[in-house]
């Protein structure tokens, strides 16, 4: 190590002040923090000791627990293409498909954004944040898998220019970044994210006949519109490529079309597990807005006008993008609301939210995305009336 | 009537080298010194000796402009040596060579009966006069009292909780007659009570027996100790209110004064940390060099020595003086070090609040940590929420006040509960932060902005 350290100190005075490269200091800095902590002691008054953490451990901890949802839905890319266009392949096959679709999807996300930030730290003169670490590794698994490359780019520019940098950067955003890189697909390329022929990569091959590429919300809501029964016919879908393809159980485990990394609940919950482990992700917020789509589910299976409706409320946590929406986007503590009992009243809110936008209106198949960008903007106005009640209390307190 | 208040929120941060309870033999300490910067809020320092001239323990050296009657004392006898300036004139140390003996200026005696005689206006006039003063800190503010004002309550936290912190207990063995001439005098400063917060779990203080206060029991992790969220928790303070505080030092220092007419500034004190070599307590007096206790008792030579614990103390030189309010010398190995891959090395030789990726330091909660001075990491926007509020034991939002603060928004800090606090109460808060705020500088910006508005 000794020697990138060496390596590191003679092109040091290059970036410093007065150095032919200074304006690219914080490229310089963030490269240098990345391969070693900095030497900086604490100040002469205050606390002398500090914790060993830092906003680098807390951002890689959430990444790491990604990375089954990437894995799978890697797996599960190649899986769903091989079902669909009806040749047997083996796991290394498929996993190797999977592979040359996603990855560059994630490369691309992480190359568009890292040169936004490089760009803004450069030109603003702040530090390279690590926010962006996870929000490249969000994107990518918020797209199906054939999503065009150029609008991965374009989407990750316009998330972070748009709903970070503008804002001052990591920590001083309202929206969550990659929620917002996906809804900008959603509405300006709709065609490329949305339907029933996106989610299943077929390449140049054609499917098996009776090959439908719909996912399970998509039927769920044809169910509705056709009054037949939404569970028998989940079932029975799709039965040319696969038996009980969306079964409650199938559905759970993730071999399914859909976004990269959302398809697997239980994926979802090894990665929810590890945020709740490390404390990382508020487990209220988790907790409220499962609570709060079940709760929800189950009033509109009581009020049920539609067979859509009908469908028994545990359903409505494994289909779709709910539960990784909920575990690594609603989350997110910076759009987040920051107060304790305000996260209670946040998270609950997107879990009854989705299920309203996803039963109750025909343009939006999944909620997740409209619930939580719109729970981001709400999130300060909770957290001003938890603070307001904070301020009652002392007031209250003085004129006894 | 005695409350038992279990604290939940707090963490205590455990380090390696507790001061073992004996008191140890040490070269006898040379010189003392005063320092202006020790009393925070103090604005218009002015010095009344010179370099050259002899004071006896108790003779006045220094006082504020901005609040003359409060005299600051010599704690020993002997020579003004040096009156160190730095930047600007900075008024930065007086020191004082001691002599082997102590004299003391020769105060007026006073027998329970006299205080309890003598008005308020009195007992005032001779502690401003005499340098126990100091000795009583104001809340809001955190600064030096000042004399003219009456407080609604005057609060007293028997024990510590901060990083190896000296046991209280140890440090005031045998002096509860003084302490309790002490609270004799106090309790005649203010109309309202003077509590006591004990610690819940030791009930063997012999401040449990003293008489004319109201005891309240306090238990849980730190800062269960601090006299801050002891008032939060019995009688909080609002916006107009004025309550003073002290260190139970600070009360025997003042039993004495009225009991034997000297000034006497002999004090215990705890020499603590990784890096020293015989952890013990030490038999000083206020403002003593720490040469005699450093010089060749620590294990490398890459130590920061500094005055108080390691989470509200000072760093000083290995020559430096300890500070006037400090109990303690925590030593601890400097962190000027790179470390490769430093935030996602796992690690259990790092203690840490949360338990993130390769943070292990939960798998041993019992165990003594030696930390170094490094930042570990660089500092951030505010990204992680909640964190905070877990190691704050008062109904506050630490976040949106320090926000406030950076904003130097006046009505909300006020709301918000600015009043509340002083930079120990928060100091938790600096250490855990994952985006290394430097939470009790922005603290004292907030609390000055307040006071001179």
């Amino acid at each position: 190590m000794k020697f990138l350290r060496d390596l590191l100190d003679k092109q040091k005075p290059l970036f410093q002040k007065g150095g032919k490269l200074e304006n690219l200091y914080y490229l310089y800095e963030a490269g240098e923090t990345f391969l070693f902590s900095p030497k900086h002691t604490t100040a002469p008054r205050g606390a002398q000791v500090k914790d060993a953490i830092d906003l680098k451990r807390m951002m890689i901890t959430v990444v790491i627990a990604m990375v089954p949802c990437l894995l799978f839905g890697i797996y599960n890319t190649g899986h769903m293409h091989y079902l669909a266009v009806g040749e047997a392949a083996s796991f290394g096959d498929k996993f190797i498909l999977g592979l040359t679709l996603v990855l560059p999807i994630v490369i691309v996300a992480y190359a568009a954004g890292g040169l936004v930030e490089a760009t803004f730290a450069v030109v603003r003169k702040h530090p390279i944040n690590e926010g962006f670490l996870v929000t490249g590794m969000l994107i990518p698994l918020v797209v199906p898998a054939t999503t065009p490359l150029w609008q991965v780019a374009l989407a990750t520019i316009f998330a972070v220019v748009i709903a970070k940098e503008v804002f001052g950067g990591t920590g001083m955003n309202i929206l969550n970044v990659a929620m917002t890189a996906r809804a900008f697909l959603y509405f300006a390329y709709p065609a490329q994210i949305s339907g029933d022929q996106v989610w299943t990569y077929l390449g140049d091959k054609t499917p098996v006949d009776g090959f439908s590429g719909a996912t399970a919300l998509s039927v769920a809501y044809q169910s509705g519109q056709e009054g037949v029964d939404a569970a028998s016919n989940l079932a029975s879908h799709n039965s040319a490529i696969m038996d009980n393809m969306f079964g409650f159980a199938n559905m759970f485990f993730g071999f399914i079309p859909g976004s990269i990394g959302e398809t697997s609940t239980l994926m979802v919950l090894l990665g929810a597990a590890i945020l709740l482990f490390t404390g990382v992700a508020s487990w209220k917020i988790m907790l409220s807005a499962f609570g709060g789509a079940y709760i929800m589910a189950a009033i509109m299976q009581l009020l049920a006008v539609n067979e859509f409706m009908a469908m028994p409320a545990h359903y409505h946590l494994v289909m779709g993008g709910i539960a990784f929406g909920i575990v690594f986007m609603a989350t997110d503590p910076v759009s987040a609301a920051q107060t304790e009992s305000g996260k209670w009243v946040y998270g609950l809110l997107i879990g009854v939210l989705t299920i309203i936008i996803r039963v109750t209106n025909p343009a939006y198949p999944e909620g997740i995305m409209l619930a939580v960008l719109f729970m981001n903007v709400f999130a300060p106005l909770i957290d001003h009336y938890v603070v307001k009640a904070n301020k009652k209390r002392r007031l209250q307190r003085a004129t006894v | 009537m005695s409350k038992q208040i279990k604290l939940k929120k707090g963490f205590d941060i455990r380090l390696v080298g507790k001061a073992e309870k004996k008191i140890g033999d040490f070269q006898p300490v040379k010189t003392f010194a005063i320092k202006p910067t020790d009393f925070i809020g103090m604005r218009r320092p002015k010095v009344i000796v010179r370099e050259g001239d002899t004071v006896k323990a108790g003779s006045p050296i220094l006082f504020d402009k901005k609040l003359e009657k409060v005299q600051y004392v010599a704690p020993v006898s002997g020579e003004i040596v040096e009156i160190k300036r730095g930047e600007k004139r900075k008024l930065l140390e007086i020191k004082i060579l001691a002599d082997s003996e102590i004299n003391f200026e020769n105060f007026e005696r006073f027998t329970e009966a006299d205080i309890a005689a003598a008005s308020r206006e009195k007992l005032v006039d001779h502690m401003t006069a005499t340098g126990v003063w100091p000795q009583i800190i104001q809340r809001p503010y955190g600064v030096v009292a000042d004399p003219e004002d009456e407080p609604k309550n005057i609060f007293i936290s028997c024990f510590d909780t901060h990083p190896l912190a000296p046991d209280y207990d140890f440090l005031l063995k045998g002096q509860a007659n003084y302490f309790q001439a002490g609270i004799n005098v106090l309790k005649k400063l203010t109309k309202g009570s003077v509590f006591l917060g004990l610690s819940g779990e030791s009930k063997s203080s012999e401040m449990a027996s003293i008489q004319g206060v109201e005891t309240n029991y306090f238990s849980g992790p730190h800062p269960a100790g601090n006299v801050g969220v002891q008032i939060h928790h019995i009688a909080p303070i609002n916006k107009g209110e004025t309550v003073w505080t002290l260190n139970p030092y600070g009360v025997v220092q003042i039993g004495k004064l009225f009991t034997n007419g000297h000034y006497d500034a002999s004090k215990l004190i705890a020499l603590t940390g990784s890096e020293i070599k015989t952890p013990v307590y030490a038999q000083t007096y206020i403002g003593s060099c720490v040469d005699s206790y450093v010089a060749g008792n620590t294990n490398s030579d890459n130590v920061r020595v500094v005055s108080g614990n390691v989470l509200t103390g000072e760093k000083i030189k290995r020559d430096g003086y300890l500070g006037f309010y400090d109990h303690q010398l925590t030593t601890i190995p400097e962190g000027d070090y790179y470390e490769f891959l430093g935030w996602m090395k796992p690690t259990t030789e790092k203690l840490s609040y949360h338990k993130a990726l390769g943070l292990l330091s939960f798998l041993h909660p019992k165990k003594e940590y030696a930390l170094d001075s490094n930042v570990r990491g660089e500092e951030r926007a505010f990204v992680q929420t909640g964190v905070f509020e877990s190691v704050t034991p008062m109904d506050i939002y630490p976040v949106y006040l320090l926000k406030a603060i950076m904003a130097e928004d006046f009505d909300e800090m006020e709301e918000l509960g600015i009043y509340e606090v002083i930079e120990e109460d928060l100091a938790l808060c600096e250490f855990v932060d994952v985006s290394k705020h430097p939470v009790q500088e922005i603290v004292r910006k907030g609390i000055e902005l307040i006071q001179f508005s």
